[in-house]
């Protein structure tokens, strides 16, 4: 069970169960839903845009413990970012739980995000972790395009 | 038949039968209760297609030479094992498929390019596997008919009285599951048969998750069609059943055009190769059906009744200890089930649990089980889903349910 509880970090956990950013973001200017047939987990990320900058994010749907705590947190540390910031977080996210880059993950740019190194030992939960960064990204590529109110 | 022998089954012997079954999944014994998705095999079928390969491989209703004419006889006596299986009238009544979707799809495609057309009804039903919804949404797509659909209780039992509202002069034909996959229900399927036959309705049958379990009589149910897969009956992947009735079969035009097939072409016209023959174009997969044939040689070894008897005390215990754990609730509870039990934890996505289940040597199936409209009516997102066999045993129900306690240990930490 040890590599279990390696997996299910108390901070996951703890996102799990008590969501941060959960529902829909009143004055969002942008959306997308992520969908994983396999198991049925639906994310949809919503998000104010301004210029560069993700000024507000928040998300719901449901999923697993994975899914739902990588979608709490994600919006916790990219909410009042720069597009930019969450595009290179996004690579390091996905080398942090692929363990396909042959960098050791910077832990330190990565900051609470770190808690789901777990996840590399076990492949096919992956796309649980993923699932809501690839829903952000969609959204923020709509959000690009969307007019935006200042500038 | 008056039976004397005592339809028990020795349950160490049979797991011995099962090579598979001695293996550890992270240094735990493994312990299989997916069986709804693919049973394992049984040491007599992987011999059946090793040896058949080894001995005996040549294309099948082909050649004068000996092998040819061996393996068109392994073929065909599986078949004719298939027909006494399901207790059809005549081997011409059974086509090999690949499986119980291809069979599905083959009555979908056939009758109802013949049969169905604008403004016609197809009847299925609220606990359909996907394989039972989507052919028949494509039939109805192509021919402008409509899909009606038998409700279902909380329970997860089919609302009869819904199911005759349904039919009318419209209804062309009826599908119907004789055993849910992701509940676990029995179906009333010889009632609604009936049903649907004063009616003159034709119905096909689903039995990919009832031959595993139970013995099936086609013609005492009075089934027109009938669809199950090998591989969930103990044979390998490729090798299905379609029963048809001849009368049935006979009037249907072919689904494939190739080989085998037919009994005459030329470029402007082709004639078509006798029952069951019209229906199997191409190369089949000969090892698959000779396996099948294998696994029903072992079935009727063990004995229905025995099966039936083992497994209806096993599930019911499971049902019990499932029920009781802390957390647990079962989805669907019907009146008479088989093989099947899905259950939720509370708290915790099928998902994680699976996963933390699969840590114990436990494969259950966490997902929606390719029955994303029962999920959607208990409006949930997936289930767990422990789905029995003969070989399984109460030690494993107590190892499920003491690893859902790990689960429940991970979760509430």
């Amino acid at each position: 069970m040890s590599n279990m509880r390696e997996l299910y970090q108390e901070m996951i956990l703890d996102h799990h169960k008590h969501p941060r950013n959960f529902g829909r973001l009143a004055g969002a200017n942008c959306h997308a839903e992520g969908f994983n047939p396999l198991c049925g987990d639906r994310v949809t990320v919503y998000a104010r845009v301004e210029g560069g900058d993700i000024r507000d994010l928040s998300f719901e749907g449901s999923g697993c413990a994975i899914c739902m705590a990588s979608a709490s947190l994600m919006t916790d540390e990219l909410a009042g970012r720069s597009i930019d910031h969450a595009d290179k977080l996004f690579v390091q996210f996905h080398d942090l739980v692929t363990g396909e880059s042959a960098k050791s993950p910077d832990v330190d740019a990565l900051g609470k995000l770190a808690v789901f190194m777990g996840v590399r030992e076990f492949p096919v939960r992956v796309k649980c972790a993923t699932l809501p960064w690839h829903a952000l990204r969609a959204a923020l590529k709509d959000g690009a395009k969307a007019p935006v109110s200042t500038e | 038949m008056t039976r004397t022998a005592k339809q028990t089954i020795d349950v160490d012997a049979v797991r011995r039968d099962f090579p598979i079954l001695a293996r550890e999944v992270h240094g735990k014994p493994l312990v299989y209760l997916d069986n709804a998705a693919t049973s394992q095999k049984p040491r007599a079928v992987i011999d059946a297609i090793s040896s058949y390969y080894e001995s005996s491989n040549a294309n099948v209703h082909r050649g004068v030479h000996t092998l040819s004419v061996r393996a068109t006889e392994l073929y065909e006596g599986a078949r004719e094992k298939a027909r006494a299986f399901v207790n059809a009238s005549e081997a011409a009544e059974i086509v090999f498929v690949r499986g119980t979707t291809e069979a599905i799809n083959l009555v979908a495609y056939s009758f109802g390019q013949s049969r169905v057309r604008a403004g016609d009804e197809v009847v299925i039903s609220a606990m359909e596997h996907h394989s039972n919804i989507v052919p028949w949404q494509l039939l109805c797509q192509r021919a402008n008919a409509k899909l009606r659909v038998v409700p279902m209780d909380r329970t997860g039992d089919l609302l009869l009285d819904e199911y005759r509202k349904l039919l009318n002069e419209r209804t062309r034909i009826v599908a119907l599951p004789q055993v849910s996959n992701s509940l676990g229900t029995v179906n009333p399927i010889a009632e609604m048969i009936a049903i649907a036959h004063q009616r003159e309705i034709p119905v096909l049958i689903d039995g990919a998750q009832a031959v595993p379990h139970f013995r099936v009589d086609v013609r005492a149910l009075d089934a027109d069609f009938y669809a199950f897969s090998g591989h969930k009956m103990f044979g390998p992947t490729g090798a299905g059943v379609l029963y048809a009735r001849r009368e049935l079969l006979e009037s249907l035009p072919p689904y494939q055009g190739g080989g085998d097939m037919i009994a005459s072409v030329t470029f402007e016209k082709t004639t078509y190769n006798v029952l069951p023959h019209r229906f199997e174009a191409g190369t089949p997969d000969i090892a698959a059906a000779i396996g099948l044939g294998a696994a029903i040689d072992y079935m009727n070894a063990i004995g229905h009744d025995a099966i039936e008897s083992y497994e209806s005390e096993l599930v019911a215990y499971a049902v019990d200890a499932l029920a009781s754990v802390s957390g647990v609730t079962l989805v669907g509870t019907p009146k008479h089930r088989a093989g099947v039990v899905s259950f939720t934890i509370n708290g915790v996505h099928p998902h994680d649990a699976g996963m933390i289940l699969d840590h114990e040597g436990i494969a259950i199936r966490a997902g929606h089980h390719c029955t994303q409209p029962v999920m959607d009516f208990f409006e949930i997102p997936a289930t767990n889903r422990a789905s029995f066999a003969f070989y399984n045993t109460r030690d494993e129900v107590d190892r499920l349910v003491a690893a859902i306690a790990k689960v429940n240990e991970v979760f509430r930490a």
